[in-house]
């Protein structure tokens, strides 16, 4: 005999047990009329294959399992289907659910049905359909499908198998009285699931109070050739519960959150077994079960086999109910059944009890008096809780603290309900927590997910405004070249006044519209009583001072033109100066204020990003117009004008690495995690620094022919200088300022580090723009030889954005189908491949005048 | 068909708190009869004129509260607490002191915290302490078992006993007063244990105590017996305070009291029996009362020892009384299934 591992608690409440065991099992009579629920089990309903009025045989299958966890449904017996609807069913919810009803005929005829020869010569998995397509559900209470149980996978290696014949709620007798006269059936049962699993040992679990079925059961085995344990445990409640029995038997104690499987256990229920038998050995289906019909209320205690789907009335009637009496109707035991208040609701498989109680037997609780801390109910947790803190946390709802004591260990098995001398109903106060806790979560996860669609939503919008925005500067960018061009073509030294003006009309339209969105932005964070008020009202100020600015550049154009011969555009370049300084002033500003607000962690965050991102591509184009209207005016002297820029490139760049290295030593000194960084970032500088000395250097060099040729024609025809370098020069300055912005959020934002790094960060900004508007100058003086050549340059360097654009599109639009699946993908790609391909043949044309 | 609908379970166990206090007061009679057969009718007299008391204090809470008035005053938990201050307060003790203490037990320390089950600290206790430290002659008044001299119930017979307790103190009743074991042993001067116990006759009749600590006992283990309380708390308060004058005996007798002297003296086995484990106001989990008597074990020894009062088991009852909810954070028991218990108040989620 195996020793028994005691487990913490129980009760023992009066069994009430012999009532029912007087006589032996009966046939429940067949009513007129069956009500088959579609869902008896846990999982999915089972999807009823029959129609109104269809003949039905019993047996007959009459809903299919729908899912991994689900079982079918059968008839109980022959008849015609009368209907199909929502019902009263035993559900503790008292809710109605789709039930399939049959009109019975009398006959009960039987459907051709066969078992299985020997079960041994089929694959398993086709013996588990078998098990799945007769409708075996446990029976012990919960009702989980038997074959899932059955169908481990390779991960679950089954140590030991236990048969659960503890029955340990009071007054149900029907395991106890199904071993006694059906034994046979649960040792085929038994064998059945002894080959599907392979387990080691097999161990039968019964409570010492069925000294009887003990006897038979004992006698039972030995026919078999199944080295089967019969292991009898003292009687106390809860011991049948599964954790319990489990560490009754084994001494293992399953992990919370996981199955018994994991750690190597299956249980079943010893009903179920039986049922196995007769659904492999005999082909029967899941069509009836044994029902304990007891309670002071019915004169005739006993137990019925009974059809699954006959109202509970029909089970009355059979022990002689007396309705006199009947106080209360409670389906399973007196610990975990619920009540029913409607006698029509059918039996299904997983009743295994009907309590028609007395008001004497089953009095109404009454009040509850104050917790008094007395601790009987921790004596009696068999799962080791302390109940009473668990309701004091329910009842305050301080749930989390429920949690923390493990709420969600509990079984609710009642029996801190039980003992409790204050009659407390505890269980309904823990069931009470564990719907608010799981309603809480549930609610939790809604909202998260509706504010990431919401961020993804909002960060798509800003993408699409930055990309428009791209795009449109981009064209911008192409018509001021345009226009560099139509300038220097006409020799003049002039800017087309109308030109100048329709830029600043442009520039006050910006400025305006930056003005609309700064206001709006200021509205809503008003409106969401956000922390950056102050900060998106100065932003709102000078966006309304930079409009009225352009506004008034505008208008000082205008009369410009009207009045002047416009012999001269210096003033303008130097508004545009001014314009491109602000613009900078402007981008520095937002800067500091998404850093901020990113330091704040606000949710703004993102739009102050997006317009950061705005006002940097702005600056830029300010810097861009500045540097072409500065180009297109000193087209002439451009050689000596590049001579010049890219000796204060290297000036700056030799101020910038001297400033870069004390940075670095004082980072060294200071043991700064960011000197490494740095220490590149300085290398990085030096490499520059001879770059743009050498791009110095070849300048001087080309100078001599280009001005000789100048003064012969135009500058349309000197010696290029190298675009390429240029370019480059223009991408490395980008990297640096964007690796020193990098490494300043990396940086302490107090230390003085940071405040070194912010001052190179503005001159490099200066650096990278300088460049910029130098290649761009180059670049225009491109175009005008291109053009004189007779091919349009701009307009292939047009068509070769396009291009670029559209292939790009078509790829963003490719990831969106693969994220969501949709078959265009193949045309989309193959889209994708002739775009790429007019993109390349575009920019290799553009490269060949470059 | 009126059936009612109810969610499980649906038996309940034949307990209710009025039982479980009912049973408390019953065991407090052997105590109660040790107390009269060794010091005469005033302990009887004054648990019946607390109770009176306890009782009018509680309706007229209750009422004052809006509270079902039969509802609250069945459950008998006013009556045991009265029981607890009247065989914790000395035979003699004025009818005015006796109420003091009922007032203050029933209405400050209980009722006005919320009623039963939410009082922090042990309302007899509360009520103890304030009067020993309001009252000291009036606490001090013990007699010695007179009952044990000769006729004994003709020295001080029940009417002398009520004339005494509700007319007022007589010169004829100084004759019976006399210090506690405990005060002897506390004030003995220079005295070594040894000679104390030779000096004073108060210690020669110590046999009393003993008894009376007896009775206590017996009735604590037919609580045990009857599950009203586990084990914890009394065997942890007894082992603890046995450990720690066990200790010291051994490193000085001359300076310290024997551990039996501890164990069977003073209110040590009503404390550890009858007061230390009332449930609402000690911890809550098994190792959480032993924790709890561990406390109370090592402040009766200390207090006792090197404190200013004579007896300790009050002050050390309310002393871990406030710190119960404190050991209730880090003693949740393991539950089934868990690796370890959960500390703390939130731990991992």
């Amino acid at each position: 005999m195996s020793k028994i591992f005691a487990f913490h608690g129980g009760i023992h409440p009066p069994e009430n047990k012999k009532q029912s065991t007087r006589s032996p099992i009966r046939p429940a009579p067949v009513p007129a009329q069956l009500t088959i629920p579609i869902q008896q089990h846990i999982g999915a309903p089972a999807k009823p294959c029959v129609k109104t009025g269809d003949y039905v045989q019993k047996g007959q299958l009459i809903a299919k399992a729908q899912g991994r966890i689900s079982v079918s449904i059968h008839a109980s017996s022959s008849g015609t289907v009368t209907d199909i609807s929502p019902k009263a069913v035993p559900h503790p919810s008292g809710l109605n659910a789709p039930c399939i009803s049959i009109q019975t005929d009398g006959k009960d005829e039987w459907i051709d049905h066969q078992g299985l020869d020997d079960y041994r010569s089929v694959p398993k998995q086709t013996l588990i359909e078998y098990i799945r397509d007769h409708g075996i559900a446990g029976m012990g209470g919960a009702g989980f499908p038997t074959d899932v149980k059955l169908h481990l996978g390779d991960d679950h290696i089954v140590n030991t198998l236990i048969i659960n014949a503890a029955e340990c709620e009071p007054y149900i007798t029907a395991d106890d009285m199904l071993i006694r006269e059906r034994a046979e059936q649960i040792v085929g049962g038994i064998e059945i699931i002894n080959y599907l699993l392979k387990p080691t040992h097999i161990l039968i679990g019964i409570e010492d109070n069925k000294a009887h079925a003990i006897r038979v059961l004992e006698d039972a085995l030995r026919h078999t050739e199944l080295n089967i344990d019969i292991i009898v445990v003292p009687t106390k409640y809860p011991s049948g519960g599964e954790k319990q029995l489990i560490r009754l038997l084994t001494g293992v104690e399953v992990p919370s959150g996981h199955i018994p499987a994991d750690v190597g256990i299956v249980c079943q229920n010893i009903g179920t077994a039986a049922a196995i038998n007769q659904a492999v050995n005999y082909g029967t289906p899941l069509i009836s079960r044994i029902v304990t019909v007891t309670g002071g209320a019915v004169s005739k205690p006993q137990n019925l086999e009974v059809l699954i789907g006959t109202p509970i009335n029909t089970l009355l009637e059979t022990a002689r109910i007396n309705h006199d009496q009947l106080s209360r109707l409670v389906m399973g035991g007196p610990m975990m059944g619920y009540t029913i208040e409607n006698d029509s609701i059918p039996i299904i498989k997983t009743s295994n009890c009907i309590i028609a109680a007395t008001a004497e037997e089953m009095p109404p609780a009454p009040p509850a008096q104050a917790c008094i801390r007395c601790g009987l109910c921790e004596q009696a947790c068999p799962a080791e809780l302390l109940p009473q803190q668990l309701y004091w946390f329910a009842k305050s709802k301080e749930f989390e603290k429920a949690k923390h004591h493990n709420l969600f260990d509990c079984i609710e098995c009642g029996a801190c309900s039980y003992v409790c001398p204050s009659n407390i109903p505890l269980v309904q106060y823990y069931r009470f927590a564990k719907n608010e806790i799981r309603a809480e979560e549930a609610e939790q996860r809604k909202a998260d997910q509706a504010r990431l669609r919401f961020e993804a939503r909002q960060a798509r919008l800003e993408q699409d405004k930055v990309d428009k925005e791209t795009r449109r500067k981009e064209r911008a960018a192409q018509a001021a070249a345009a226009q560099a061009i139509k300038k220097t073509t006409l020799e003049t030294a002039q800017t087309n006044p109308e030109d100048q003006i329709k830029q600043l009309k442009t520039a006050a339209a910006v400025t305006r519209t930056k003005l609309k969105k700064a206001l709006s932005a200021l509205e809503k964070a008003k409106a969401e009583s956000s922390d950056d008020i102050a900060q998106l009202d100065l932003q709102y100020k000078q966006a309304e001072h930079a409009a009225e600015e352009a506004q008034t550049a505008l208008e000082a154009a205008e009369k410009g033109a009207l009045v002047s011969a416009a012999t001269s555009n210096a003033p303008d370049i130097k508004q545009l100066k001014t314009q491109a300084a602000v613009a900078r002033t402007k981008l520095k500003k937002a800067q500091q204020a998404l850093k901020m607000a990113e330091e704040k962690g606000h949710d703004g965050v993102e739009t102050l990003r997006a317009t950061v991102a705005e006002l940097e591509t702005k600056a830029a184009n300010a810097q861009q117009a500045f540097a072409d209207a500065e180009a297109s005016n000193s087209s002439s002297g451009a050689a000596s004008q590049s001579s010049a820029m890219l000796q204060e490139a290297a000036d700056k760049a030799l101020q910038t690495l001297q400033k870069a290295e004390a940075a670095l030593a004082t980072a060294i000194e200071n043991n700064s995690p960011a000197a490494d960084k740095m220490q590149a970032g300085v290398e990085k500088l030096k490499s520059k620094y001879t770059e743009a000395l050498s791009a110095l250097q070849d300048n001087a060099k080309t100078q001599q022919p280009s001005i000789q040729q100048a003064t012969g024609q135009q500058a349309i025809e000197r010696k290029p200088i190298d675009l390429k370098a240029l370019k480059q020069n223009v991408s490395i300055m980008r990297t640096k300022l964007k690796k020193a912005e990098k490494l300043l959020e990396a940086t302490d934002e107090n230390s003085a580090e940071a405040s070194e790094l912010q001052q190179e960060i503005t001159r490099l900004t200066q650096l990278h723009q300088e460049a910029k508007a130098q290649l761009d100058a180059e670049e225009a003086i491109r175009i005008k030889a291109a053009a004189a050549q007779g091919i349009d340059l701009k307009q292939l360097k047009i068509d070769a954005a396009l291009a670029r654009a559209a292939a790009t599109k078509l790829q963003r639009s490719i990831k969106k189908e693969q994220e969501s699946e949709q078959n265009n993908l193949d045309a989309l790609q193959a889209e994708l491949i002739t775009a790429q391909q007019q993109a390349d043949k575009l920019t290799h044309t553009l490269s060949q005048f470059e | 068909m009126a059936l009612i609908r109810i969610t499980s379970p649906h038996v309940h166990k034949p307990v209710n708190t009025a039982g479980i206090m009912r049973l408390v007061i019953l065991a407090t009679l052997p105590g109660l009869l040790a107390m009269t057969f060794f010091f005469g009718w005033g302990t009887l007299i004054n648990i019946i004129w607390a109770s009176l008391l306890a009782v009018t204090f509680e309706a007229i809470c209750i009422k004052a509260r809006n509270r079902p008035l039969y509802f609250y005053l069945k459950d008998y938990s006013a009556i045991l607490t009265a029981v607890l201050i009247a065989l914790a307060l000395p035979p003699f003790v004025p009818w005015w002191l006796t109420a003091v203490a009922v007032f203050v037990a029933i209405v400050v320390a209980k009722q006005l915290y919320g009623g039963i089950g939410q009082n922090p600290f042990n309302p007899a206790m509360v009520a103890y302490a304030l009067v020993l430290i309001s009252f000291p002659l009036e606490m001090t008044r013990w007699t010695a078992p007179f009952m044990l001299q000769g006729d004994g119930w003709n020295i001080l017979g029940f009417v002398d006993t009520l004339q005494l307790i509700f007319g007022g103190w007589s010169e004829h009743a100084d004759a019976f007063t006399s210090a506690t074991p405990l005060d002897v042993m506390r004030h003995r001067g220079g005295l070594t244990t040894e000679e104390a116990w030779r000096a004073s006759d108060v210690l020669a009749n110590v046999g009393a105590w003993h008894a009376v600590s007896a009775a206590y006992f017996m009735g604590g283990i037919l609580l045990l017996y009857k599950k009203i309380f586990s084990w914890h708390t009394p065997a942890a308060v007894l082992i603890s305070l046995g450990a720690m004058s066990t200790l010291f005996y051994v490193i000085s007798p001359d300076t310290y009291a024997d551990p039996f002297f501890h164990l069977t003296v003073g209110g040590t086995i009503l404390g550890a029996f009858f007061i230390a484990t009332d449930p609402v106001s000690s911890a809550t989990s098994n190792k959480g009362k032993i924790w709890f008597g561990i406390g109370i074990g090592v402040l009766i020894f200390t207090i006792r020892t090197w404190g200013n009062y004579p007896d300790a088991v009050a002050f050390s009852i309310l002393l871990m009384n406030l710190a119960a909810p404190f050991i209730d954070q880090y003693t949740q028991p393991r539950t089934y299934g868990h690796k370890a218990p959960n500390s703390g108040l939130k731990g991992k989620a």
